[in-house]
């Protein structure tokens, strides 16, 4: 028993079928319960007012939307060593939520930084940043998108994802030299002081649980989609053989 | 080796091309600008390092499809592939060929643009030392993403939008060097990082890119 038994893409959607209706159900307990905990029963901040509520939708997207490449880095370099099919799926499959997360986090972000910083968008390296994860995102899915055979773009954008992941970084350093930021540090930290207080971070780490499994199931569900769309495809190709 | 590189030399400067052409895009890119900034000079002075900066790397661009395409459809890349020479080693040649007729001319001619957007003293140098040093980086990269975007019909378009961004650390670095310089500032430490980028992309690419190619070619 190892965890490659589910490339295999019967097992894979067993196993998914049982297990999904449990995760949409865990994803929308943490959620509403983070969000409705966050919204409604934490105090105002005495400088922010309540848009320091803003948090429990921002940091969550925010990680999610890196963490979300991470996973496709992974998912491309099992595609690419062991050519397992799900792998590719799934690294497709999760790049349209990487995405949306990054949307999320950008506009959340902007949201908040009107009344704080008297600013819309500002060339601070944490927002700059997540402008370049987002061109990098849209170079990926424009890729996947523009090749027809399955297995050439899962190949191509498998190394688009290695050699976009390594220049991503680099970016992510460059715009630190480039420019002193605004943002402040970090809001979650082993560090006392930096820490933001229990009032926030509780309802924050259910945000942030209820965010990650939102995305693993979203990425499961898609992935599924795209097995049955690639089975289709196999069904239509023996037809037309027959 | 150095027959594929004389060869691909060869077709460039004859074929008339993308040699001259990537010039004449840098030279009307900087003239465009006092025509949508104003001609003022201070403004220009102040704006010259970056814009300088990103109208040679968009030249760079416009000639990347050609690096790979016509090789590719004429079928002279699937008998190179299969020749003796490492993959890696064609896709070094083909992009040391677009820097030598692309990047080394852009970095050549930056510095006189530069008196068009007067670019302030001292920071012609660096300017020319930059593009110099920075232009690898882009080759290569574009390189990369001319062996992605190969097998495409209209590869153009989408191949812009997944090289960009891997410039932008590159532009970053390139134009922060003039910048500073510019600006009398110590500017080593971004004409060093530039530098390591630009080695970073000559080590590294060539094999992500020939990847690429071996996937396009099957």
């Amino acid at each position: 028993m190892s965890l490659w038994e589910y490339a295999n893409p019967v097992r894979f959607m067993r196993l998914t079928d049982r297990v999904l209706p449990w995760l949409t159900a865990a994803t929308v307990f943490f959620l509403l319960f983070g969000l409705i905990w966050g919204f409604f029963f934490t105090p105002d901040d005495y400088r922010q007012g309540s848009t320091v509520k803003i948090i429990f939708l921002h940091v969550p997207a925010a990680m999610m939307a890196i963490n979300a490449w991470i996973m496709m880095l992974v998912a491309s370099l099992i595609w690419l060593v062991r050519r397992h099919h799900v792998s590719a799926l799934a690294a497709k499959a999760a790049a349209p939520v990487g995405i949306t997360m990054t949307l999320i986090a950008l506009f959340t972000g902007m949201v908040w930084g009107q009344p704080m910083w008297g600013t819309w968008w500002a060339w601070d390296p944490r927002l700059t940043s997540f402008m370049i994860l987002f061109v990098f995102y849209l170079g990926y899915m424009a890729l996947w998108a523009a090749i027809e055979d399955p297995d050439t773009a899962a190949d191509l954008t498998a190394i688009l994802c290695l050699v976009g992941s390594v220049f991503a970084l680099l970016s992510r350093y460059a715009v630190n030299f480039w420019n002193q930021g605004l943002h402040q540090g970090a809001s979650l930290s082993m560090d006392r002081a930096e820490h933001v207080d229990s009032a926030f971070s509780t309802p924050l780490y259910f945000s942030m649980l209820g965010f990650a499994l939102f995305f693993v199931t979203l990425v499961l569900l898609r992935t599924r989609t795209e097995i049955r769309a690639r089975r289709i495809m196999a069904l239509m190709a023996r037809e037309r053989l027959e | 080796m150095i027959a594929l590189l004389r060869r691909d030399l060869a077709l460039a400067l004859r074929s008339g091309g993308g040699f001259g052409l990537s010039l004449a895009f840098f030279l009307i890119v900087v003239m465009f600008v006092p025509f949508g900034i104003g001609p003022d000079r201070a403004t220009l002075a102040g704006i010259a390092p970056g814009i300088l900066w990103i109208g040679a790397l968009l030249a760079c661009l416009l000639s990347l499809d050609r690096i790979f395409q016509l090789d590719f459809e004429d079928g002279t890349l699937d008998l190179l592939a299969t020749s003796p020479l490492p993959l890696e080693g064609i896709v070094a040649m083909k992009a040391l060929a677009h820097w030598l007729t692309t990047g080394l001319p852009l970095a050549l001619a930056a510095p006189v643009l530069g008196f068009l957007l007067n670019l302030p003293e001292g920071a012609y140098g660096w300017l020319f030392l930059s593009l110099l040093a920075g232009t690898p980086a882009l080759s290569f990269l574009g390189a990369f993403g001319a062996a992605l975007t190969v097998g495409l019909k209209r590869g153009g378009l989408l191949l812009s939008l997944l090289v960009l961004p891997l410039y932008i650390p590159t532009l970053i670095f390139g134009a922060q060097t003039v910048v500073l310089a510019a600006d009398q500032m110590a500017n080593q430490t971004a004409f060093l990082i530039l530098l390591a980028i630009s080695l970073l992309s000559l080590a590294i690419v060539p094999f992500a890119a020939a990847r690429a190619l071996s996937v396009n070619l099957r």
